[in-house]
């Protein structure tokens, strides 16, 4: 099992006025080449600012300390890392066709002239399995549905082949179904490519039939990491067991009409 | 091209309603206007007797009431009778159509050069928000924004005509100097410089001002930062992504600002003396030829409409959310 | 915390402030610092500026005092300036309101009169008033604001409708207030901070225009304005160009000043607290 990356002792501050609001703290983490690592977390707990951090798209105004090592050498953000974010309806630029939002990735870092990108696109597009490629290339964002969307900005993401996907919420703002659909998508692309995945999400459901290993973040610290089975069947820390506790599914007794 | 179509004839209906309200505005300042056409006539032509004015009165149909008469206006204005200048004794619209080119000139000249340097520093200033150039340019263009636009044209007059002496002092080009042709063209350039400048300055505050917010909005969206996780290269994100999309409020911009540039050429044209659209209004008023005012107003209400209507169409080509909701999915 | 508050944080709202309210008390002062008209003649024609320690500014063609003339200019700038915000904002304010309240035909055909005043250019209409009324003060005023009105119509009218469906006004409505009331006790206060933010730059441009309309000869012929001292200096703009440049500065530093203070107040009033 090689490593794509260790973290090392990461702590991040975004500095708001006079005060200083701490994202990440001290955190500890080994990220392996071509697992599913899922992030899991509530809001606030630092998650995101991770996702950020790797991908080296921190605003200038936040203070890292710490170290990210890249045994394979420094990565660039579009070539060796892709991310695909939450909203699909505002990460993506609405005066801009798909086509052309899809292939500039691969012209910046493959070296490809538009004609040869465009084509990748449509390659891409089909891979994540939108209907028509050719005609999507010149429609526009709004065009399309929100599950539409955020299949195109998995191929933008992926269009220069990175090594490392990371997909923060990349489902969150999807429906149940449509969130299925775009797991499974996720789960086969990342196969075929071999390429190692960064799942950030609030559900542990989701993340558990997902992720080789799981990650609990709560309040900018790591609080639990392990497999998948280990963390949902035997969860060592208290926070991860009030999280398995409190996700609610069909097997779950009723909340309120019964006494228990 | 056919989403264009349906979005020109809508804002051509929906633009009727809105003359016929600025013709019966006009019309109801022509009566207020103490006096009417035949006493002003009679004003400037020496006088005449009861019988004189009765006649011109039944001729011109000004002895009707005015319900009728508002029906005349009407009428006339839609067969493009925009009636009689008393002060130039010609069809006010023969007039307004000589005057016209100099005025579309100046202010077209105005319009694109404000509004080419405007966005193209409003792109630098925006592209690094904070930094000292930002800070100068905010500063700089807030500043000229202040400056009555008469005013900066006679310093610049002051300073290029009458201390440097390079530019010439007045008027649209040389008179009576016989040139044609390319000669012509450059005299009359030359001869534009400095009243062009002076408005092009000022406007272009505003659309630097505009378009380095717009680029700081926009610098906020998610689909930059997406850009920016795509690795691609910052001129691309700055022009492509940033720029493309904070240049949409200033095609609304321009829209709306063509009705304030009309308004701005009479002062110009004053202190320049040429003879254009805004010049003729002041004539208009220090003539007391109420009728030719009018008229002026409601030609640069249709000239204002038809601006609008251009610049939504441009806008719909740049923005393809436009009458998206009224397109088939 | 407090509007003031939130104000005095902005280095550009503060010294637009400052400008204001130096302006504000020359303007008042005026009758006491230069108690004699200022039309009138103190000395000969054309002095240059700072020649002549009693005449700091010097003197224009007939030989009046142009510092005199100057502080007394303010005085219409300024009056002109808040007096036709004010009617501007009145007017506007209201019909947007009705307009945003009522809805239906009412809104629509109120809207097309806000189209119609918005397609004929401000300064021609400003033209035909003064023309066809005659060049006075209030009618100045008037003028400037029927131009000015369909900005803060059309605002009024936009936070209307987005507060009209807000919770506390069903809550209104369901305990029998008139809907009259409601639109002017519960929505008009709320939406009237984007309009205030706006009235800066009314006020900067009731200020140019009450300038240009006086240059052109169209003001109050019986005071001194700004605008009428550059006309004035115009016909001696070669051999006295600073009788047309000082008066023209006063206009820039005024209107920067309103300027300053506007994106100040702008500011200080936006709801999002924390800029980056």
């Amino acid at each position: 099992m090689t490593t794509l990356a260790a973290i090392e002792d990461l702590s991040v501050a975004f500095r708001q006025g006079s005060r200083s609001v701490t994202a990440l703290d001290s955190v500890n983490l080994t990220i392996n080449s071509g697992e599913r690592l899922a992030i899991i977390g509530e809001s606030g707990s630092g998650k995101s600012t991770l996702a950020l951090a790797l991908a080296g798209l921190l605003p200038a105004s936040a203070e890292q300390i710490g170290k990210i090592h890249w045994p394979n050498g420094r990565p660039l953000p579009g070539r060796d890392i892709g991310m695909v974010f939450q909203d699909p309806s505002a990460s993506l630029d609405p005066v801009l066709t798909i086509g052309e939002q899809v292939a500039e990735g691969a012209v910046a870092h493959l070296g490809l002239d538009w004609k040869a990108a465009r084509l990748r696109a449509r390659d891409l597009l089909a891979r994540v399995q939108l209907p028509d490629p050719q005609s999507l290339l010149h429609a526009f964002p709004h065009q399309l549905s929100g599950g539409q969307r955020q299949r195109v900005a998995i191929a933008a993401a992926i269009a220069a082949g990175p090594v490392l996907l990371i997909a923060d919420e990349a489902t969150s703002a999807l429906d149940t179904i449509v969130q299925a659909e775009i797991v499974a998508l996720l789960r086969s692309l990342v196969a075929e490519e071999g390429m190692t995945l960064l799942f950030i999400t609030h559900d542990i459901a989701l993340a558990s039939s997902l992720a080789d290993r799981i990650a609990v973040f709560r309040q900018a610290k790591l609080v639990e990491i392990g497999t998948s089975a280990d963390i949902t069947r035997h969860p060592r820390e208290f926070y991860t067991a009030s999280l398995l506790a409190a996700h609610i599914d069909l097997t779950t007794p009723p909340l309120i009409g019964e006494r228990a | 091209m056919q989403r264009s179509g349906k979005l020109v004839i809508r804002r051509l209906i929906g633009s009727i309603p809105v003359l016929l309200i600025v013709l019966v505005g006009t019309f109801f300042l022509l009566e207020l206007a103490s006096g009417d056409a035949v006493d002003a006539y009679l004003a400037s032509s020496g006088g005449g007797d009861a019988g004189l004015v009765q006649t011109l009165r039944a001729d011109w149909g000004l002895d009707q009431s005015p319900l009728t008469r508002l029906g005349l206006y009407l009428w006339n204005i839609a067969h493009l009778d925009f009636g009689h200048s008393v002060l130039l004794n010609r069809p006010i619209l023969d007039v307004v159509l000589e005057r016209l080119p100099n005025t579309l000139l100046l202010m077209g000249s105005a319009v694109a050069l404000s509004f080419g340097i405007g966005s193209l520093l409003g792109i630098v200033a925006g592209s690094r928000p904070g930094s000292v150039r930002d800070r100068l340019l905010s500063i700089g263009s807030l500043a000229l924004y202040a400056v009555p636009s008469f005013w900066l044209g006679l310093v610049l007059v002051v300073v290029f005509s009458v201390q440097l002496r390079w530019l010439p002092l007045s008027g649209i080009e040389t008179l009576a100097s016989g040139k044609a042709g390319f000669d012509r063209a450059w005299d009359i350039l030359r001869h534009l410089v400095l009243p062009v400048g002076a408005l092009a300055l000022i406007y272009l505050a505003l659309y630097l001002r505009l378009m380095r917010t717009g680029m700081v909005e926009v610098w906020r969206q998610d689909f930059v930062l997406a850009a920016r996780a795509k690795g691609l290269s910052r001129h691309r994100i700055v022009w492509r992504h940033v720029a493309r999309n904070a240049l949409l409020p200033l095609i609304t911009m321009l829209g709306l600002q063509s009705a304030t540039m009309l308004g701005g050429s009479v002062v110009i044209e004053s202190v320049f003396s040429i003879p254009g659209l805004g010049r003729l209004a002041q004539e208009a008023v220090s003539g007391r030829d109420t009728p030719l005012l009018m008229g002026i107003i409601v030609i640069s209400a249709m000239l204002v409409i038809v601006t609008n209507l251009i610049v939504d169409v441009v806008y719909a080509m740049l923005d393809p959310r436009v009458g998206a909701s009224e397109a088939s999915a | 915390m407090s509007l003031v508050a939130r104000f005095t944080r902005s280095p550009e709202g503060l010294f637009g402030a400052a400008v204001l309210a130096a302006l504000i008390v020359i303007a008042l002062g005026a009758p006491f610092l230069f108690p004699r008209d200022p039309l009138s003649i103190v000395g000969p024609p054309l002095t240059a500026p700072f020649t002549n320690w009693s005449l700091p500014l010097g003197t224009d063609r007939l030989g009046r005092d142009v510092l005199a003339e100057l502080v007394h200019g303010s005085r219409a700038s300024l009056l002109v300036g808040f007096a036709a915000t004010l009617a501007a904002i009145i007017i506007g304010a209201s019909v947007g309101t009705v307009a945003g309240f009522a809805g239906g035909l009412v809104d629509e055909v109120l809207m097309r009169v806000v189209d119609a005043f918005q397609t004929v250019p401000g300064f021609l209409l400003a033209l035909a008033f003064v023309s066809v009324i005659g060049a006075s003060l209030p009618v100045v005023v008037l003028a400037i604001a029927l131009g000015a009105w369909t900005g803060p119509a059309r605002l009024a009218r936009a936070e209307v409708l987005s507060l009209r469906e807000r919770d506390y006004v069903a809550a209104a409505r369901v305990i029998g207030m008139h809907p009259a009331e409601i639109a002017f006790r519960q929505i008009l206060p709320n939406a009237l901070a984007p309009v205030l933010a706006l009235s800066a730059v009314i006020v900067a441009g009731a200020i140019l225009t009450e300038a240009a309309l006086s240059f052109l000869g169209l003001g109050d012929p019986n005071i001194v304005t700004w605008g009428s001292m550059i006309a004035e200096g115009r016909a001696v703009l070669r051999s006295a160009p600073f009788l047309s440049i000082i008066p023209g500065i006063a206009l820039v530093v005024t209107v920067l000043g309103v300027y300053l203070f506007g994106e100040g107040l702008s500011e200080a009033l936006s709801r999002r607290a924390v800029r980056s």
